[in-house]
């Protein structure tokens, strides 16, 4: 009989051990399947790592994928660092790709042409929506403590259906109109061709929103370990009644720590929409159909809620995104890239738990005890 | 239980603990805070396993996994903070989680009613078996947790500080019950360390210190003086009442008007109560657990709103229902609950140390933190108040009782109050730390700090107190002057007898 046991104590090789062994684990599971389905195990796995990371040009395509993910595991992050379970990461990113897109072809309505300029206005203008958004659920819990996971979860739907409806329901700012072909097939207007980011970098490219991720983990970084906005949020963290015996303000540090999330995420849209879209994408098979907040909370889990880890943890799985990308085809259904990125994901975050809890291998067995005063029963 | 060792990171809990304890007795294990009691318990209960050593029931060597092996041998134990859930009844209470019945799916209500009541009959427990937990006095629901005990037919109970919520008369019920299980020849391990309480109750008595077996003395042949001199490994003064009130400046520091305070669940909980509190003047509440005492605590400090009258701290009015206001006000709080409320569990001792002072200039630039200033300032307080921690940075949880105590204390004297409320200082410390927490408030009390002291132990406030309030029903029955205040007049006024 399996049992799980709590650990009195963790000992620091586990941080290391767990992790390898959970994509050991993984891999493991994986060749399993692969063989049961009939593919080559060794070629495969050759094939991820090139498609992923080392291959030509496969590196500047995982940071593609990564740059979402790195928003909405920060968003994650900042928020789960407080126990403020803001699940709400993807309805904020779409609010942010709406304000990004709006403030976007509102400069390219009035002649602006300095990306400098859009892409402060972008970020400043899809910070402030997705700040909003996440208020919605922020203010309920600090006046009338509802649970954030469900308000942030549902309002998820709210904005994938205002998205939806902005572009196909409506003639709406966004959506174009100008042509034939346009009013038949809903699509929304392109941006202006100054508001496309740019990307550095000859070897491998580096999208301007990778960069601006990293630069909002540093400053993310900073606050929460060097600040007394930081202090108050470890302590709300770990005792909220501590918290408020030392006459800290609560509320407010929920309301905050929910806007930040929700900037943060909102920024995230605003790097699709000029990065990867160029236009607001409304299509429910499109930008709602990746889940990007939900991997982000992912991603969050498995850095620990450490800025920079997500950092590091988001180019991990966009790689392992971008090595579905390429391995599906013909004889790769995309169903298997799904099953073997669910298998990495569930050992990854199973193995978690080895930290906390250790398993014990047992018989099932009666505890003897002479007299047999006391009735028995099996374990 | 024989050459029981267990080692928690850092510290030894348990070095080469033999225990023994005979059918038909009851066996008291008397020790300071971290002598390792309660992780004795927590392996004879299965809870923690040993590194060492056997342990042995009724001659036979057994290892438990889990508390649920432990129950299946029959043994048993009656935790400090109680297991019951409040919306079902007695009855109820009892059956839940005797897994020997859970094959026959339905709860066989009326035979578990009758067999609940005969048991409280036959031992002295009277408990309305169809009452609702919640509706039960603290001392009632003990006894529902002993009757769980029965029901499930222990063999040997442990009783974790069984008294600390009780008053005197219902301890010397209690006493009565637990005699009676040891003539049927059940096993009684009765944790404490309270001397009196002992000698009352206990056949034989084991002492720990430090991890390690002391003594097992017969209690019939010890004194309390004995008895606390192997507790500690030197001779200590037993607590002696104040004899008279001293003589103090008619400054008033606290001040509480006609003061009503809503309890959790909105009921009154502290109902019209008025007193003051004069600088250097130490005030002690004493009280059954629930009778209001940490609810007045919390108003005064700003944790609770305050529903009517007013409270003034150097003659300045609270709104209520704001910490900072009370801390700005110069009030400082030792809360009861040390760890979660006085404490953040996995925080540091140096950020907890900051955990008020953070705002103020001296551990901050503008929003910045200063890191290095917020460790001076705990080093400071580890160095003056004797907090033994390894490190500033390690996690306060790892402490124990006796040095979060005195973190706490540190902290809040640094803070230069006016008025300090204190609830439980000592609750669960050992005796050379209870010495040292209660020289800390005599020192305070000295320099000028009006002092409310809230405590369910009668011999500290009688020790500390120049006045004695007690309460009851939210309600305070009675005022008595340091010196004329005797054990059974104050327990009188506890269970509710008005008058003196």
């Amino acid at each position: 009989m399996i049992r799980l046991e709590r650990r009195l104590q963790q000992p620091w090789w586990l941080s290391v051990a767990v992790p390898v062994g959970s994509l050991a684990v993984a891999f493991a599971i994986m060749a399993v399947v692969l063989l049961a389905s009939g593919h080559e195990v060794v070629d495969t796995y050759r094939k991820i790592v090139e498609a992923g990371f080392t291959g030509n040009g496969a590196l500047s395509a995982t940071l593609v994928s990564a740059t979402p993910i790195l928003f909405t595991g920060l968003a994650a992050a900042a928020a789960f660092r407080m126990e403020l379970f803001n699940i709400g990461a993807e309805g904020q990113l779409y609010l942010g790709a709406i304000g990004a897109s709006w403030i976007a072809l509102q400069l390219g309505d009035h002649g602006a042409g300095s990306t400098p300029l859009f892409v402060v206005s972008m970020c400043a203008a899809a910070a402030v929506l997705g700040a909003l958004w996440a208020l919605i659920p922020g203010v309920l819990k600090a006046f009338a403590n509802t649970n954030e996971i469900i308000t942030s979860l549902m309002l998820n739907y709210v904005a994938g259906l205002l998205l939806t409806y902005l572009i196909y329901d409506s003639a709406s700012y966004w959506r174009d109109t100008s042509t034939l072909q346009a009013r038949a097939f809903p699509q929304g207007k392109p941006m202006p061709s100054a508001a496309e980011w740019p990307s550095f970098g000859s070897n491998v490219v580096v999208p301007l929103g990778f960069a601006i991720g990293v630069g909002v983990a540093v400053v993310l970084w900073f606050v929460y370990s060097r600040t007394r906005f930081g202090f108050e949020v470890s302590v709300i963290a770990d005792s909220p009644r501590a918290a408020r015996y030392a006459g800290m303000r609560t509320r407010r540090k929920i309301l905050a720590v929910m806007a930040i999330s929700g900037a943060v995420a909102g920024i995230g849209g605003a790097s699709q929409v000029a990065e990867f879209s160029h236009t607001l994408d409304g299509s429910p098979q499109g930008l709602q159909a990746a889940a990007f907040g939900y991997t982000g909370i992912v991603v969050a889990a498995l850095a620990r809620y450490n800025p920079l880890a997500v950092c590091l943890v988001a180019v991990l799985i966009g790689g392992l995104l971008n090595a579905g990308f390429t391995l599906q085809g013909a004889d790769f259904p995309s169903g298997l890239v799904g099953v073997m990125q669910g298998i990495i994901l569930f050992c990854a975050l199973g193995g978690e738990l080895l930290i906390r809890y250790r398993l014990t291998l047992r018989r099932r067995s009666r505890t003897h005890v002479e007299g047999g005063t006391t009735p028995e029963a099996a374990a | 239980m024989r050459g029981i060792t267990k080692r928690f990171p850092g510290v030894l809990a348990n070095d080469d603990v033999t225990f023994e304890a005979a059918a038909g007795e009851v066996h008291a294990l008397l020790g300071e805070n971290g002598a390792g009691k309660t992780t004795l318990s927590n392996i004879l209960t299965g809870l923690y396993r040993q590194d060492e050593g056997d342990v042995e029931l009724y001659g036979e060597t057994v290892r438990f996994h889990s508390p649920r092996d432990a129950l299946d041998a029959g043994v048993c134990m009656v935790h400090q903070h109680f297991r019951l859930v409040a919306p079902f009844t007695v009855a109820e209470n009892v059956v839940l989680g005797d897994h020997r019945k859970e094959a026959s799916f339905f709860l066989h209500g009326r035979s578990t009613e009758r067999a609940v009541a005969e048991l409280g009959e036959r031992y002295g427990l009277d408990v309305p078996p169809r009452a609702k937990i919640w509706q039960l006095s603290v001392g009632e629901q003990q006894r529902v947790e002993i009757l769980k005990a029965l029901y499930r037919e222990a063999r040997i109970l442990i009783m974790d500080e069984p008294t600390a919520v009780l008053t005197p008369q219902e301890a010397v019920a209690l006493f009565a019950t637990l005699r009676s299980m040891a003539e049927e020849g059940k096993t009684v391990i009765f944790i404490s360390h309270k001397l009196h309480e002992v000698k009352a109750v206990a056949d034989r008595v084991t002492v720990l210190r430090g991890g390690r077996t002391i003594e097992t003395v017969a209690a019939s042949g010890a004194t309390p003086q004995s008895l606390a001199a192997l507790m500690v490994g030197r001779e200590i003064e037993v607590l002696r009442p104040l004899e008279e009130a001293r003589q103090l400046a008619d400054v008033l520091a606290l001040e509480i008007e006609g003061v009503t305070v809503p309890g959790d669940r909105g009921e009154i909980a502290v109902r019209n109560v008025s007193f003051s509190v004069r600088e250097g003047e130490i005030v002690g509440i004493a009280g059954v657990a629930g009778n209001g005492q940490r609810e007045l605590a919390e108003a005064i400090s700003g944790m609770r709103d305050i529903r009517g009258g007013t409270v003034r701290v150097g003659g300045r009015a609270l709104r209520g229902g704001d910490p900072r206001e009370s801390i700005l006000a110069g009030v400082s709080h030792v809360p009861e609950d040390r760890l979660g409320t006085g404490l953040a569990p996995s925080l540091s001792v140096t950020n907890n140390v900051a955990i008020k002072t953070y705002r103020g200039r001296s551990l901050s630039h503008g929003p910045l933190l200063a890191l290095r200033r917020m460790r001076d300032a705990a080093l400071g307080i580890i160095r003056r108040y004797d907090v033994k921690t390894p490190t500033p940075e390690t996690p306060v949880r790892n402490l124990s009782g006796g040095n979060l105590q005195k973190l706490v204390l540190g902290r809040e004297f640094e803070d230069h109050p006016l008025v300090l409320v204190v609830a439980q200082p000592t609750r669960g410390l050992d005796v050379g730390a209870i010495e040292t927490v209660h020289a800390y408030l005599r020192d305070a009390a000295a320099s000028g700090v009006a002092i409310l002291l809230l405590s369910e132990d009668l011999d500290e406030i009688r020790a500390l107190a120049d006045r004695i309030l007690v309460m009851y029903e939210g309600e305070v029955v009675g005022e008595l002057r340091a010196g004329h205040a005797s054990i059974e007049e104050i327990g009188l006024l506890m269970a509710g007898g008005r008058g003196a």
